[in-house]
């Protein structure tokens, strides 16, 4: 997505990322990102809390605007009074894909590879 | 606590599952910067996303196995938000759903700031780009077909949500 936002960017389009990898999108680098210190999958807010969304797709569209130079804010919402998430994930305990999830990609990634040596990407 | 460093984890976990070499993350030095001239009442709002929608009652992306190129697509803007889901596996699932569409794909946020004039309008299409292997394929193939339908639907500034 970051990739996404820096050629729309080059190509002369203001772009605001909304994302909760902040080291991902950070190390990549984009123009403006609105960062939210979620568990990965809601970037624009907690599923039904509408004020929150409103809020911060609010805030991107404000960095639209107001920036000058590349830019991150953080929105001001906490995921809950346990961040225990933060320490769980990517481990052994909560594994980021279930083995049907990770068979299909690593199928995918091979089938990919099959395009890429006969020059079809 | 501090946020999660997602670079890190990603490395220790795959090197704890016997993956040799870890993933390069895309790094750059510099950092294109395009600033907004125009007053953003008068933009029209393109909108890119990371999840992997479909329209329910048509197979969605993950159907296709077939599909290793997993190219950018795009749905209307003006399908009930109701109407699309995802199945997209790549997200925290022990702590989040992705039933609210709305916490991913802002759709009805950003024609809620269109009505009150804080936008012009949302675009008519939306984008999806995949979690590509490859870096080269999104830069050189998925991101310029991106702004290849953005020009073409008059899109003045764009809002990405990393799923």
């Amino acid at each position: 997505m970051a990739l996404a936002a820096r050629h729309l960017e080059a190509s002369g389009i203001p772009t605001v990322v909304l994302g909760c990898a902040r080291d991902i999108v950070e190390h990549c680098g984009v123009a403006r990102f609105v960062f939210s210190d979620f568990p990965l999958g809601n970037p624009t807010g907690k599923p039904w809390d509408v004020p929150m969304q409103r809020a911060i797709v609010g805030l991107g569209l404000e960095l639209l605007e107001s920036a000058r130079a590349p830019v991150t804010v953080t929105t001001p919402y906490r995921w809950g009074p346990d961040e225990s998430w933060k320490v769980k994930c990517f481990t052994k305990e909560r594994p980021f894909l279930n083995v049907d999830g990770t068979e299909k990609w690593l199928r995918r990634k091979e089938a990919y590879r099959g395009l890429k040596s006969e020059g079809r990407v | 606590m501090d946020h999660v460093r997602y670079i890190d984890k990603t490395r220790e976990y795959y090197a704890g599952e016997g993956y040799a070499r870890p993933y390069r993350w895309a790094h750059f030095d510099d950092i294109p910067f395009t600033r907004l001239t125009r007053p953003l009442a008068g933009c029209r709002v393109g909108l890119v996303t990371s999840s992997e929608m479909a329209v329910l009652g048509e197979p969605g992306p993950w159907d296709d196995e077939a599909d290793a190129a997993r190219d950018v697509y795009a749905l209307p803007t003006a399908t009930p938000t109701g109407k699309l889901y995802t199945k997209k596996e790549a997200f925290d699932r022990y702590e989040t759903t992705l039933d609210d569409v709305e916490s991913y794909l802002p759709i009805t946020r950003l024609r809620e700031h269109a009505n009150q004039g804080r936008i012009r309008d949302v675009a008519p299409r939306f984008q999806v780009v995949h979690s590509q292997y490859s870096q080269r394929k999104t830069m050189t193939v998925d991101a310029p077909e991106v702004l290849r339908q953005m020009q073409e639907d008059g899109v003045d500034v764009a809002v990405l949500t990393a799923v």
